[in-house]
């Protein structure tokens, strides 16, 4: 027998005997209401109450780390802000040692060549002397009428003919002086051009350092909000670390897609170094092992190598002076180009391994396709040139990586804490919803329970009402009380 | 105070052997070519499968051909074998080498023997393979797993193949099997019986020659 079916009062009819049974139990369950609500009370509010702190907790830690974000924030900006505007001066020092250094002395020359002009368009104002006095005395002999006297008209002849004389001989000096004019303002053509180019140069170099003065005030600008705290500021940073994360990403994955290609390329004659048969750990090989140390020594020196060169910041490399670092410039390179003749090397062997395998296997197959294959020899230098190449520049291709990772890891800061913040705000929504559900749950079960033994409650109520109507006040046990009516906690 | 400065250095280097695998991922193959009687007819068909497993094994990877004959327990009957050493270019050496004595074993083999021991084989095998210490072991039984012992030989004692696997090849059906296929049937089951009661890791047949790489599907 089942022992729930012990329960019955009469085996036959279960329906009947739950009744019995419940009615049997309803008095129990009023006896118990005041203690089974402050149970349940207790019970939700045990829950309740540390979600509801650990909610708190979590928003406040959410908030510090908000805080903390947006000062490490500020302060790289700030930082990055202040290295562009030192790189700003730095280029406008360098702009105007190398151009408006030798400004004197451009200005002498322009100044000299200027002099020049004027005292050769001087030179182009002088025209010839005028006619002599007694042209005009012959110009009023020549205005007498012709008249029928011989000699007037001989004389006049005479005259005309002198006249044209001088005429020519005045034209002929004045297109020579013309001619000299001309001679001197062609003459000024070198000075125009020298002065153009000399003011194109200075015009240049003045843009030039307008365009730096302009990009100096830009970065002031974002200085001055970044100084002030300002949200806005806070904004730009955030979401330009966001982007250059993501670019910065984009191109790590471009760079292990190389490495990816790298590993292959020297894991076969790897394997003929270290041997194929060993395994460091698990199904790693120590050849696959191998191969990858040799690409991420290829990056560390790629690191150093960009570290050194001063287009990474990612080691405090402050404390060296120059020439150390032209030392460690040399040393990288130098490792670097030994290791790109490494690969080369396994290159060549790795195509010696391949070609080795496939005459193997053609032997076993029955050695029919050796010779089909002597025939286009040529054609199978290709892949061992291409695999030549490729071994040379993925090393020094990866040295770029440095640039990319330290882009990567500044950027990757911020996000990671913008994400990080998100998701204990969202953990805290989380514990403050489930607080709040608990609670309520605590309520609704109470109800039901008062549901469950309507009968006696509103027998309570009614007797309670009936006692306090003159003036009584209702006890501690009444049912559905003031207290309990809407009271909505959240 | 000298000696204490190779201290870090012996620490590292018992890190390193203690972070190498212990674990042997080498494999060792023993194949049985079955000669004895018409059987010995197939021997082409076991060249071929001898060249796959060569094409296949790699550097550190064991290989033995034994010849199945009237009694089979016997190193003698070892064909050739080989350990592959690291060195890629040696491995292909010594892969000329293998298929050079098999050749010669199949062009000086003049007749088929008498009987054919197979379990005899399998125990020479098993010894074989545990001896490599490989990581995994299988016996390749190219025969008609039909077992004739003549009556001096004790075969019917409990084996032990623990830890290797059975691959049983181009198991040809005989005159008799084609009468009554249950016979067939139940040598199969019998040999598959007796080789998982010796504790062998699989048991399977691969009688479709153009697909021997079912011979290695789904080792562990």
């Amino acid at each position: 027998m089942d022992s729930w079916q012990a329960l019955l009062i009469w085996q036959g009819n279960p329906v009947l005997s739950l009744l019995v049974l419940f009615v049997m139990v309803i008095p129990i369950l009023y006896g118990a209401r005041q203690a089974m609500h402050k149970l349940l009370h207790a019970l939700s509010r045990a829950i309740s109450n540390p979600l509801r702190l650990g909610s708190r907790w979590l928003f406040k830690s959410a908030e510090e780390l908000r805080r903390r974000n947006k000062m490490v924030l500020l302060s790289h900006g700030r930082e990055e802000i202040a290295q562009g505007i030192a790189k700003e001066f730095d280029r406008v020092t360098n702009l105007v040692q190398r151009d408006l250094h030798g400004y004197p002395a451009l200005q002498r020359k322009l100044m000299d060549e200027i002099t020049r002009i004027e005292e050769d368009f001087q030179k182009c104002g002088e025209v010839p002397p005028p006619p002599p006095e007694w042209t005009k005395a012959v110009a009023a002999i020549a205005k007498i009428k012709p008249s029928s006297d011989g000699l007037v008209e001989r004389i006049l002849e005479d005259i005309s003919n002198s006249i044209d004389e001088i005429y020519e001989k005045i034209i002929a000096e004045y297109r020579e002086s013309s001619k000299k004019r001309h001679d001197i303002l062609k003459g000024f053509m070198p000075f125009w051009r020298s002065v153009d180019q000399s003011l194109n140069r200075v015009d240049k170099n003045m843009t030039g350092l307008e365009q730096s003065a302009a990009r100096i005030d830009e970065q002031m600008e974002k200085f001055k909000q970044i100084n002030a705290n300002t949200e806005n500021a806070e904004h730009t940073l955030a979401s330009s670390a966001t982007i250059l994360f993501v670019i910065s990403l984009l191109v790590m994955l471009i760079a292990a897609g190389g490495a990816f290609v790298n590993f292959w390329l020297i894991e076969r004659p790897m394997e003929a170094m270290v041997g194929g048969s060993e395994y460091i750990y698990g199904n790693l090989q120590a050849s696959y092992l191998a191969a990858m140390v040799i690409i991420f020594f290829e990056t560390l020196m790629g690191l150093f190598l960009m570290e050194s060169l001063g287009y990474t910041h990612l080691f405090p490399l402050n404390g060296i002076n120059n020439r150390m670092r032209r030392w460690m410039v040399w040393i990288a390179f130098t490792i670097l180009l030994i290791l790109a003749g490494v690969e080369v090397a396994l290159a060549v062997m790795r195509d010696m391994i391949v070609a080795a395998d496939v005459a193997l296997k053609q032997e076993l197959a029955g050695g029919a396709a050796v010779a089909a294959a002597a025939n286009i020899g040529w054609a199978l230098n290709i892949p061992k040139a291409a695999q030549m190449i490729l071994g040379f520049t993925l090393p020094f291709a990866l040295a770029f990586v440095a640039i990319p990772l330290e882009y990567l890891i500044h950027s990757g800061r911020t996000v990671f804490g913008v994400l990080l913040v998100l998701g204990i705000r969202g953990l805290g929504i989380m514990a403050r919803f489930l607080s709040s559900m608990t609670l309520q749950i605590g309520k609704g079960t109470e109800y039901l329970y008062d549901a469950v033994i309507f009968l006696p409650l509103i027998i309570e109520r009614v007797l309670v009402n009936r006692g306090s109507q003159p003036g009584g006040k209702s006890g501690d046990m009444a049912a559905f009380s003031k207290r309990s009516a809407g009271e909505h906690v959240l | 105070m000298r000696l204490l400065r190779f201290i870090p250095f012996l620490m590292l280097a018992l890190l390193a052997t203690s972070c190498a695998d212990q674990r042997s991922h080498a494999q060792a193959v023993y194949m049985l070519v079955d000669t004895s009687g018409t059987y010995s007819q197939e021997l082409d068909k076991a060249q071929h499968i001898v060249s796959y497993l060569l094409g296949t094994l790699k550097s550190g990877d064991s290989l033995a051909v034994a010849r199945v004959k009237s009694r089979s327990f016997s190193e003698k009957d070892i064909i050739a074998k080989v350990t592959f050493t690291k060195d890629p270019m040696q491995v292909n050496n010594q892969k000329r080498a293998f298929v050079d004595k098999i050749g010669t074993f199949k062009t000086e083999l003049k007749k088929g023997s008498a009987y054919t021991d197979i379990t005899g084989g399998v125990i020479q095998g098993a010894e074989f393979l545990n001896e490599t210490e490989a990581g995994q072991k299988t016996i390749l039984i190219f025969s008609d797993m039909q077992e004739e012992l003549d009556y001096k030989t004790v075969r019917d004692f409990p084996i032990n193949l623990k830890g290797i696997r059975i691959i049983a090849l181009n198991v040809t059906k005989l005159t008799t099997d084609n009468v009554d296929p249950r016979r067939y049937m139940g040598r199969l089951e019998w040999w598959e019986k007796r080789a998982r009661a010796a504790g062998a890791t699989d048991w399977r047949v691969v009688n479709d020659l153009e697909h021997l790489e079912r011979i290695f599907k789904g080792r562990g």
